[in-house]
């Protein structure tokens, strides 16, 4: 990633749901830079663009109007498809609800990117057991979702998000589901992923504490980016 | 991605294993139905063609009436003695001219009773026949003119009422008449069309006429050509000896049919072709219906894993790649539900045949059919829920509870 590109960038972005009257600017005009290697925070009240903008950056949505660029690549240009392989290859997500396969060892939900990408499964069992040792979690790969504590399944999915070694681990509200004390461990792992690994960490909390653990902290209001908390939190 | 959609069809048909056989019931009857028809019809044919070798293809049949529209052959006269006695001097190339007369009785044998076809017979309808005898002997002319109360018994008959004994100089009683046994038949089993030939009692034709049908009428005659003979020259030839004796040249329409046994079976083998044509109609229709039933298990599969194919789109999978998931898993279901229908349609086929006497031969090609088809029903019942899945939005589908 050369300096000059940002990572992603949004240039005057607008999602707009609905038509005429009923029509809501979910987001409103953002201009937006990350670069390689940052963590960002994003912040602001229900819904204030911050899920939206997270879509978009994850390049499971486009946008309305204006362009998102991930990498230098017009993201609302490409295909279905084209937007698939974005994400199995550059990008992790962590979700608020965990979104882990029920009924499913935690072994199989962090070996499920490595599947579409064709991976033999030797290989793919090798890696996905790095990336439970690498959350903490190597003697639970057997466990199912239901037989794991909050903290823990969001470990799992931290660990399927980074398994396919991604540029980007996208987080919506990472911490929204657990409490303060597993709520710090998880943003520990994240901050090492940053740290160790060079991941780029985007992610949406509500919470102050948790957003300290960035390294830049963006705040959305009414589908815009408040300028003034961007400025301070940038330096 | 095919060997992994697999396992993941397993896993999903396992988990909800009852709900999946269920599905499959309709396939798993259609298929077993078709699969039993025609392999039991398969056995029937094979059957009927292997009597009528054995019966040489050069055997008539007469009767009285025609067959044919607004007219019942019982209307007709029945033959006499002397129309035998005609056909015996008239006709050329002949083996044997065998006349029957049969009815439905009560015969007794110690304290066993049973109904049986008694036939009345002379020795001409063993030739005819080439039916053979296992012991004893065949009646005597004396013993036929003077009809006496003889009888050569079926293996059916032997079976049941000496329990497997050499029945030969045993005395049994037919229609309430002592008789005594003096032969017994080679066993034949059943005839192409279910019924058994071995459950008869042979006796003399004057005793029947007599004793038990209370007439002289010979209700059916058999004519044998021998092996070289034109079939077709003595079938006219027969017909004009009896038109003359019966309703005189020209004018009125014989009231007699003669047949060749070669047309009866293939008669007999055409009514089989038909009714697994019907079967296989109906057998449509299940799978239809099964088809019916796997899109709709399927269509609530994708949505109640929705959030499933959520997660697996924002993970980077492609839309051919749940496509293919869901597809397998529809094909795996209705492919099940056909293994199963093949398993039970040959287990019937196997019962039934086993019953019946005749071949059980498993017909390959019928089996390839049947799993194409319910391969095909599982892709294009599959293909809509699997396009559906497909078509999912991440977003919202993640949004789902
Ligand atoms: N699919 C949709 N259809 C219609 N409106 C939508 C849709 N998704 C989001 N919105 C609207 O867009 C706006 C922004 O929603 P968004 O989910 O981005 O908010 P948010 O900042 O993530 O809020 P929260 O903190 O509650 O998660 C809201 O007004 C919401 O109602
Ligand atoms: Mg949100």
């Amino acid at each position: 990633m050369q300096e000059t590109t940002p990572l992603i960038e949004f240039d005057a972005v607008e999602k707009v749901y609905g038509e005429g009257e009923a029509a809501v600017h979910a987001l409103d005009g953002v201009d937006l830079k990350i670069q390689a290697g940052e963590f960002v925070a994003i912040m602001g009240p229900s819904g204030s663009g911050k899920s939206t903008a997270m879509n978009m950056i994850g390049c499971l949505d486009t946008p309305t109007a204006g362009h998102y660029r991930f990498a230098g690549i017009d993201v609302g240009a490409l295909s279905r498809d084209q937007r698939a392989l974005l994400r199995r290859n550059y990008l992790g997500f962590v979700f608020q609800g965990f979104n882990l396969l029920s009924r499913t060892s935690a072994l199989e939900n962090v070996e499920l990117p490595l599947i579409y990408r064709g991976m033999p499964t030797k290989q793919r069992r090798l890696l996905a057991m790095r990336a439970l040792q690498r959350v903490g979690l190597a003697q639970r790969e057997n466990h199912t979702p239901s037989q794991l504590s909050g903290g823990q399944q969001q470990r799992v999915a931290i660990a399927r998000a980074i398994v396919s070694d991604p540029a980007v681990v996208v987080a919506d509200e990472p911490t929204g589901n657990l409490d303060t004390k597993t709520s710090r461990e998880i943003m520990d792992l994240l901050v090492s992923l940053n740290r160790d690994q060079g991941i780029t960490v985007i992610m949406v909390t509500h919470e102050a504490d948790m957003a300290a653990y960035a390294g830049r902290i963006i705040r959305f209001v009414d589908g815009r980016i408040d300028p003034t908390v961007s400025q301070e939190a940038a330096q | 991605m095919i060997l992994e959609a697999l396992r993941l069809a397993k896993q999903a048909i396992m988990r909800n294993a009852l709900r999946a056989f269920l599905t499959v019931l309709g396939i798993v009857i259609g298929v077993g139905a078709v699969i039993a028809m025609v392999t039991i019809g398969n056995g029937a044919t094979a059957k009927v063609k292997a009597d009528l070798e054995r019966l040489g293809s050069n055997l008539l049949f007469i009767s009285p009436g025609q067959f044919g529209p607004g007219r019942a052959s019982s209307e007709a006269k029945p033959f006499n003695i002397r129309d035998v006695e005609a056909l015996r001097s008239q006709l050329t190339g002949v083996r044997a001219v065998a006349p029957i007369a049969q009815k439905q009785t009560t015969i007794i044998a110690g304290s066993e009773n049973r109904s049986t076809l008694v036939r009345g017979v002379d020795n001409e309808y063993f030739t005819a026949q080439s039916w053979e005898l296992e012991s004893g002997r065949l009646f005597t002319e004396p013993e036929l003119r003077s009809g006496r109360a003889l009888c050569i018994v079926g293996a059916t008959v032997r079976k049941q009422l000496f329990g497997g004994a050499d029945p030969v100089g045993h005395g049994m009683r037919v229609n309430k008449i002592a008789c005594d046994v003096i032969g017994q038949l080679v066993a034949r089993g059943q005839s192409g069309f279910g019924s058994d030939q071995d459950d008869v009692v042979i006796v003399p034709l004057r005793m029947l006429q007599r004793r038990i049908a209370g007439n002289s009428d010979i209700p059916s005659i058999y004519v044998a050509a021998t092996p070289d003979a034109d079939t077709a020259a003595i079938q006219r030839d027969i017909e004009y000896l009896l038109r003359e004796r019966r309703t005189g040249v020209g004018g009125k329409q014989d009231d007699f049919t003669v047949r060749d046994m070669k047309q009866i079976a293939e008669t007999q083998t055409a009514t089989t072709t038909v009714l697994t044509g019907l079967l296989a109609a109906v057998a449509g229709v299940s799978l239809l219906v099964g088809g019916i039933g796997i899109m709709n298990i399927m269509l609530v599969s994708v949505t109640e894993r929705t959030r499933e194919i959520g997660i697996r789109l924002a993970i980077g999978a492609l839309a051919n790649q749940v496509m293919a998931q869901f597809l397998v898993e529809a094909v795996t279901l209705s492919l099940f539900g056909g293994i199963l229908g093949t398993a039970i349609g040959l287990g019937l086929a196997w019962v039934t045949t086993g019953a019946l006497g005749v071949p059980f031969d498993i017909d390959l090609g019928i089996i390839a059919i049947a799993f194409l088809f319910s391969g095909m029903v599982g892709v294009i019942f599959g293909f809509f829920p699997a396009q559906r899945a497909a078509r999912l939005d991440p977003i919202e589908a993640l949004r789902r509870e």
